[in-house]
């Protein structure tokens, strides 16, 4: 009776590709429009992922995610540096500077001052030059997307593209010379400015004079010291915010889901993709059902009881669902890979399937219930009129 | 002739439908006795109740009073699903408009009521092909409903009606929906097929060209059963 229970939907070539459409666009917005919400939402805390070495951040306690920046005193590093379990602690400056391009244009920028000696919380991978050439008069390394869009030369003839950023280039940081000593890779970040890494020294130097510049401290625990019990002392000794890695990107991730239209922006798009996909999906799937009565009459007129027939519309519809489901995610993550390495934020995980998964099941079984729900109450005498 | 012995036997059947604001009395009293071995005909105008007699016998709709009993089981007395096996294993159905599944094969729409009772897929196609055979449509075996004519694709449905070896056959017009030749071909097809000594077929119609393939007519009109009339039927 299954196969014939598929041969039935298969056969109404226009419902079957009806209901298949409805259902691939409804898991293909969800899917699609949830994985650039999580794309966004991961490059809000990208600068933490990126900075992996600490285990703690201390901070100002009214900080409420990584871009609000609250300097601190430079003898709280020292204060945090007396705590017990403290392995090491270094200071880290962070702070948006303009710098000032070739042609006379001006470009935001996010500056990371990286501790002297250590350089402790340095980008993580290196494409041309290393770390350790931060050690030289001037030096700078910048991301390699900063360096081939909004750092990037004018080109000399018009329609031609921009000179990418190279080892060896100038810039010129708030009135400071700057030298270009390396290129590295880092997670975009959410406003999707240039990265650039310099010593903690030579940032307070580009930085604004300002009476206090430390903006982070980073902390690694002494081995058999728990971080989390750790950043709970440091924060008790210090009177300061002491975050592990996790708490921070939590800290930040919660501040733009609560503090920004972001969510409600993509829950909007992911909602009506739910909401279309269901009426165009269970609408088909009824009208199926409603064109089949006849033949659903018959075969219980002929003896099919009604598990059998509920079986079949289940199977009918775990069929479209699953063809469905495959081609929505399938699109998505299409999508997902063609817009790999651009401006886009596109993160499709594991969750996100399944909660893809789970929205063409609720569809499929709201399309499937209203369905069933005719053919339970069919009188089997139908067949017998005209 | 006592109840036990007869194929259908049915005493005081009455049924009535709400339609809007009136209640429609479908049947009035119907008591009717088909014998084994024996091909009824239930003639008479539209509107007579000669359907809803018919549903009442193949136990696909509940009547109101009078009980009915058909080879020996009562089916007032069953509940739906039981009910619903008992018309699997022992009804078979010819329809006016034959209903075959249009998105199935010739083969595929006779192996279904096979399938309803659980045998697997090839031994159920198995048996589909030899009724086709027996219909004389070997040929058509892998042809959907739309590629068959009229008289092929109710032919189809008597095939259909005969595979599981149900015990009474019931069919509404068989042959309103075809020509006089092809009718009669139906018939002869139905009556070859279909007869044996434990089986009894009930036909409604008014289709009276075909009247002389009747063992014995029951003439219907306005809910009940106004005349009996025995014959010798011609093939």
């Amino acid at each position: 009776m299954y196969a014939i229970a598929l041969k039935m939907l298969i056969g109404d070539r226009g419902k079957y590709l009806g209901i298949i459409m409805g259902l691939t666009f409804a898991s293909l917005l969800i899917t699609q429009q949830s994985s650039i919400f999580t794309g966004l939402m991961t490059r809000t805390y990208g600068f933490i992922s990126d900075t992996s070495q600490p285990d703690i951040w201390v901070m100002d306690p009214k900080v409420q995610f990584i871009d609000d920046v609250k300097s601190l005193q430079d003898m709280e590093l020292f204060r945090v540096r007396g705590v017990e379990g403290v392995e090491w602690a270094v200071p880290l400056y962070k702070g948006l500077l303009k710098a000032r391009l070739e042609d006379g244009n001006f470009q935001i920028c996010n500056v990371v001052g990286l501790d002297d000696a250590t350089l402790a919380g340095g980008p993580p991978v290196m494409l041309q030059g290393s770390l350790s050439d931060l050690r030289r008069q001037d030096a700078i390394i910048v991301n390699d997307v900063g360096a081939k869009t909004r750092l990037a030369r004018r080109p000399k003839e018009p329609g031609a593209r921009p000179i990418p950023l190279k080892v060896g280039d100038f810039l010129e940081i708030n009135d400071h010379r700057a030298v270009v000593v390396g290129i590295c890779q880092v997670t975009r970040t959410f406003q999707s400015q240039p990265v650039i890494y310099t010593t903690y020294t030579r940032a307070t130097t580009f930085a604004p004079r300002e009476r206090k510049l430390l903006s982070f401290i980073l902390v690694k625990a002494k081995e058999g010291h728990n971080p989390k019990v750790l950043s709970e002392r440091i924060a008790q000794k210090t009177g300061l915010a002491a975050y592990t890695a996790q708490e921070f990107k939590d800290l930040t991730y919660n501040f733009f889901m609560k503090n920004t239209g972001i969510p409600i922006n993509f829950g909007i798009a992911v909602g009506l993709g739910f909401l279309i996909g269901t009426a165009i999906a269970g609408q088909t799937f009824y009208n199926f059902t409603l064109e089949n009565l006849r033949y659903f009459g018959t075969l219980k007129a002929m003896g099919a009881t009604n598990v059998i027939l509920l079986r079949m519309i289940l199977l009918q519809a775990l069929m479209v669902g699953a063809i469905g489901y495959g081609l929505g995610v399938g699109g998505a993550s299409l999508f997902g890979y063609a817009m790999g390495g651009t401006e886009l934020a596109f993160r499709l995980t594991r969750e996100l399937l399944y909660l893809s998964a789970g929205a063409i099941i609720i569809i499929i079984i709201f399309s499937a219930v209203i369905s069933i729900y005719k053919v339970m109450r069919l009188e089997p005498a139908i067949v017998f009129k005209g | 002739m006592q109840r036990e012995q007869a194929a259908v036997s049915c005493r005081g059947i009455t049924k009535s439908f709400i339609a809007g604001p009136t209640k429609v009395l479908a049947l009035r009293g119907v008591d009717l006795e088909v014998r084994r071995g024996e091909l009824l005909m239930l003639v008479g105008p539209s509107g007579c109740g000669k359907t809803t007699l018919i549903s009442v016998v193949a136990g696909i709709l509940d009547q109101d009073e009078g009980d009915c009993i058909v080879f020996q089981q009562d089916l007032q007395a069953l509940g739906q699903g039981r009910k619903t096996r008992f018309r699997g294993q022992n009804v078979g159905f010819v329809f006016q408009a034959y209903n075959l599944l249009p998105t199935l094969t010739a083969a595929e729409n006779v192996a279904v009521p096979l399938l309803i009772l659980g045998a697997s897929r090839a031994k159920a196609l198995s048996g589909a092909k030899e009724m086709l055979l027996k219909v004389g449509l070997e040929d058509k075996i892998r042809s959907l409903p739309s590629q068959l004519s009229g008289g092929q694709q109710q032919r189809v449905a008597i095939a259909r009606a005969l595979v599981h070896e149900p015990r009474l056959i019931v069919c509404d017009e068989p042959t309103s929906a075809l020509d006089h030749e092809t009718g009669r071909r139906v018939m002869e097809v139905l009556r070859q097929t279909a007869l044996s000594p434990d089986r009894a077929l009930i036909i409604v119609t008014h289709d009276n060209r075909i009247f002389n393939f009747a063992d014995r007519i029951a003439r219907m009109d306005d809910g009940r059963i106004t005349l009996v009339e025995s014959q010798v039927a011609s093939s």
